[in-house]
C-alpha cells in the first residue's frame, strides 16, 4: 500500500509525536494539579487564615499552629541533618582513596537510605527514638514518668533529618565536585594542609551546594507526612509547641486529617484546599529557589 | 637542619582529630541503615514467640482456684486441665506467626485475622497500575527530551519534572481524593469512588519523576559515537533513537522502572488517602484496596503497644524495608554495573 520510504516516515513521525504527547501530558498534569489547588484554595486564603488558630471544632479559623509546627520541625531537622550531610559529602569527595573499602559501602548506605519508604522511617522513629532512646532517657533521669518516651517534636525532627540526609549529601557532593581541581592543587602547593584546603578552599566554594541541599531537604521535610504520623504530629493542640518534648501540628498532617478523618469533610473543603495551597506554595518556592541555585552552580561548572 | 625532618609531614593533632571526626560522621548513615533494620526488626520479633503460654497462664490462674473446691476430682485432673486449654484456643484465639499467611485481614475483631495476602494483593494492584501508566509516559518523555525536543522544550521539561517530584505526596493524595476520584468515577462509572485505579493513577504522578530522571540519565550516558555511527550510516533520527540509543540504555531504563516500582510499593500517603482502604482479596481494579504501607499508616496510631497487632505492623515495615533494599541492591549492582561494563567494553 505505502511505499517503504513513506512507511518509515509515518513510523518516525508517530514516534516523535508519541514522545511529545507523553512529555506534554506530564507538563499538563503538573499545571492542572497546581491550577485546581490554586483555584480551590485562593478564595479561603487570607492573612487571617494564616495567623489564626483552628476554631469551632476545626471547622473554621486558620492554620497558624500547623505553620509554626512545620517551621519548628524543619528547623530542628536542618540543624541536625545539614551538618551531618555536609560532612558526609566531604568525606565521600575528599577522603576517599582507592584503598578505602568503607567509602563505597557508605555510598551504598546513602542510596539505600534514599530508597527506604517514608513509613519505615516512621516505624524506626517509633521503635528507636521513642521506645528505645526516649524510654531509656526516662528510666535514667526520671524513672516512673513519661517525658521523652512519647511522640514529640524532637523525635519527629530527628526521624525527618534521617530521611532527608541523602538529599543534603547528594547536593553538597555535586557542589564539591564543581570546585576545580586547580584550586585544590594550588592550595596544597602553597603549603596548606588537606584540612586547611577543605575548610578554606573547598567549603567556601561549595556554599551554594550546601544551601541547595538544605533547601531541598526542608522542602522534602515539610512535605512528608508518613514519618511523623506516629512520631509527634497531633490532630489538634490548643497551644503552640513550647519544648522539645511537646507535640506539634503540621501542615501536611493537617491536610491528611482534615480531608480523611474530619467530622465534616464537605464543610471544611475551603480549609483543606487553602492548607494544601499553603503547603504547595511553600514547597514550590523552596524547590524553585533550589533549582535556581543549582542552575547557577551548573553554569559555574560549565564555565570551567 | 636535617632534611628528613623538613620533608616529614608535621603531626597536627587538631587536624588529625578533625579528620577522624569527618570519618566518624560519614559512618552515621551506614550505622543508621543497620539501626533501622535492627530496631524495626526488634519490634517485629515477638511475633514468632509462642503466645499460647501467656494466654494459658492467664487462664490457668482461675482454674487452679476451681480445683481446690473439690478434692475428690483428683482423677479427673488431667481431663480438666486438658479440656480448657483446647477450648481456650478457640475462645481466646492465640495469634501466631503462621496467621500471617491467612486470607483475611481483620485485626480489630473478636477473632482477629492477620492474613497479609489481601494487603500484598492491594500493594501489587496499585503498584502495577502506577507502573503501567508511569513507565511508558516517563520513558517516552525522556526519549523526547533527549532526542526530539527543541532546546526550549528541554529547558521546560527539567524544571517541570523537578516540580512534580517536589510535590508532597500528601498534596497528590489530596488531589486524588477530592478531584481525581470524582473525575474517574464519572468517567468510568465505578461503583466505589475511591479504588485501586484512582490510587494507581495518583501514584503514577509520584513515580514519573523517578523513572524519567533515571531513564534520561541512562540515555545521556550512551556514548555519542554510537549515535553518530548510526546517523553516519544514513539512519534517521528516530531510527537512531529507537534502535540504537534506547537498546543501549535499556539496563538503565530497567533500573529506573525497578526503582519506580520500589517507590510506589512503599509510598504511604497517596494510597492512604486515595484507595478506600478496604482489605479485599480481589483482582478487580475498580474495588477499594488496602496496601501494606497504608495499613501501617492507618492502624499504628490505634494499636496497643506490644500487642500482636503492633508486632505485625512492624513486620510489615520490615517487609517493605527488605523489598526496597533488595530492589535498590539489584538496580545498583546488577543493572547499573552491567550497563557500565557494557560501555567500557570489558
Amino acid at each position: 500500500m505505502f511505499s517503504f520510504a513513506l512507511k518509515k516516515k509515518i513510523y518516525g513521525n508517530s514516534l516523535a509525536w508519541a514522545t511529545g504527547v507523553a512529555a506534554f501530558s506530564v507538563v499538563a498534569a503538573v499545571l492542572i494539579i497546581m491550577g485546581i489547588i490554586f483555584y480551590g484554595g485562593w478564595g479561603s486564603l487570607s492573612w487571617d487564615f494564616i495567623f489564626a488558630s483552628p476554631k469551632g471544632g476545626m471547622t473554621e479559623g486558620g492554620i497558624f499552629p500547623a505553620i509554626i509546627g512545620t517551621f519548628l520541625l524543619v528547623v530542628i531537622m536542618s540543624v541536625v541533618g545539614v551538618p551531618i550531610g555536609t560532612v558526609t559529602a566531604i568525606y565521600l569527595c575528599e577522603f576517599v582513596s582507592s584503598k578505602n573499602k568503607i567509602a563505597p559501602l557508605i555510598r551504598f548506605a546513602v542510596n539505600t537510605l534514599a530508597g527506604i519508604p517514608a513509613i519505615v522511617f516512621g516505624l524506626f522513629g517509633l521503635g528507636f527514638f521513642i521506645q528505645f532512646a526516649g524510654s531509656g532517657l526516662d528510666s535514667l533521669f526520671n524513672p516512673g514518668t513519661i517525658k521523652w518516651g512519647q511522640p514529640n517534636i524532637l523525635w519527629a525532627s530527628l526521624t525527618m533529618a534521617l530521611l532527608t540526609l541523602p538529599v543534603v549529601i547528594v547536593s553538597v557532593e555535586e557542589a564539591i565536585k564543581t570546585v576545580p581541581r586547580e584550586l585544590r592543587d594550588a592550595s596544597l602547593a602553597l603549603g596548606a594542609t588537606k584540612w586547611e584546603t577543605i575548610t578554606k578552599v573547598v567549603l567556601p566554594n561549595s556554599i551554594t551546594g550546601i544551601l541547595t541541599g538544605a533547601i531541598l531537604a526542608v522542602s522534602r521535610g515539610a512535605g512528608e507526612v508518613a514519618p511523623i504520623l506516629f512520631t509527634g504530629a497531633a490532630y489538634f493542640l490548643p497551644e503552640l509547641p513550647h519544648a522539645l518534648h511537646s507535640q506539634f501540628m503540621e501542615l501536611g498532617y493537617h491536610v491528611y486529617i482534615m480531608s480523611t478523618q474530619s467530622t465534616n469533610v464537605e464543610e471544611t473543603k475551603g480549609i483543606q484546599y487553602a492548607t494544601t495551597l499553603v503547603l504547595l506554595i511553600l514547597t514550590f518556592t523552596l524547590n524553585f529557589s533550589a533549582i535556581w541555585l543549582r542552575y547557577q552552580l551548573r553554569k559555574r561548572a560549565v564555565r570551567q | 637542619m636535617d632534611k628528613k625532618l623538613l620533608l616529614k609531614k608535621k603531626f597536627r593533632p587538631g587536624e588529625w582529630f578533625a579528620e577522624r571526626m569527618v570519618s566518624l560522621t560519614a559512618y552515621i548513615s551506614l550505622t543508621f541503615i543497620a539501626l533501622i533494620f535492627i530496631f524495626v526488626f526488634r519490634e517485629a520479633v515477638p511475633l514468632f514467640k509462642d503466645r499460647s503460654h501467656e494466654v494459658a497462664a492467664f487462664k490457668a490462674a482461675p482454674l487452679e482456684e476451681m480445683e481446690t473446691y473439690g478434692s475428690e476430682m483428683v482423677e479427673g485432673d488431667a481431663g480438666v486441665l486438658e479440656n480448657p486449654s483446647t477450648e481456650d484456643k478457640h475462645a481466646l484465639h492465640v495469634s501466631k506467626a503462621s496467621d500471617l499467611l491467612a486470607k483475611d485481614w481483620q485485626p480489630i475483631s473478636d477473632q482477629p485475622k492477620y492474613g497479609l495476602w489481601p494487603l500484598f494483593a492491594g500493594s501489587f494492584k496499585v503498584t502495577l497500575i502506577a507502573i503501567l501508566l508511569a513507565a511508558p509516559i516517563a520513558i517516552l518523555a525522556a526519549l523526547y527530551t533527549h532526542t526530539f525536543a527543541p532546546k526550549w522544550c528541554k529547558e521546560l521539561m527539567k524544571p517541570t519534572i523537578e516540580i512534580l517530584s517536589g510535590f508532597p505526596s500528601v498534596v497528590i493524595g489530596f488531589f486524588a481524593l477530592t478531584v481525581l476520584a470524582t473525575a474517574i468515577q464519572s468517567l468510568f462509572g465505578f461503583e466505589y469512588r475511591l479504588n485501586a485505579f484512582v490510587g494507581g493513577v495518583a501514584m503514577s504522578l509520584a513515580v514519573i519523576p523517578i523513572i524519567f530522571t533515571i531513564s534520561e540519565d541512562a540515555l545521556t550516558a550512551v556514548p555519542k559515537s554510537l549515535s553518530e555511527a548510526s546517523l553516519a550510516l544514513g539512519a534517521k533520527k528516530w531510527e537512531t533513537s529507537l534502535f540504537v540509543i534506547l537498546p543501549a540504555a535499556i539496563p538503565g531504563v530497567f533500573a529506573a522502572v525497578l526503582l519506580g516500582f520500589g517507590r510506589a510499593f512503599g509510598e504511604t500517603m497517596i494510597v492512604l488517602m486515595a484507595t478506600g482502604n478496604a482489605a479485599l482479596m480481589s483482582f478487580d481494579f475498580s474495588e477499594p484496596v488496602r496496601t501494606l504501607s497504608a495499613t501501617i499508616g492507618a492502624e499504628m496510631a490505634e494499636v496497643v503497644f506490644g500487642d500482636f497487632h503492633y508486632n505485625v505492623l512492624f513486620a510489615i515495615g520490615i517487609l517493605l524495608f527488605i523489598i526496597s533494599f533488595s530492589l535498590n541492591l539489584f538496580a545498583e549492582f546488577f543493572v547499573r554495573q552491567k550497563l557500565m561494563k557494557k560501555f567500557r567494553g570489558n
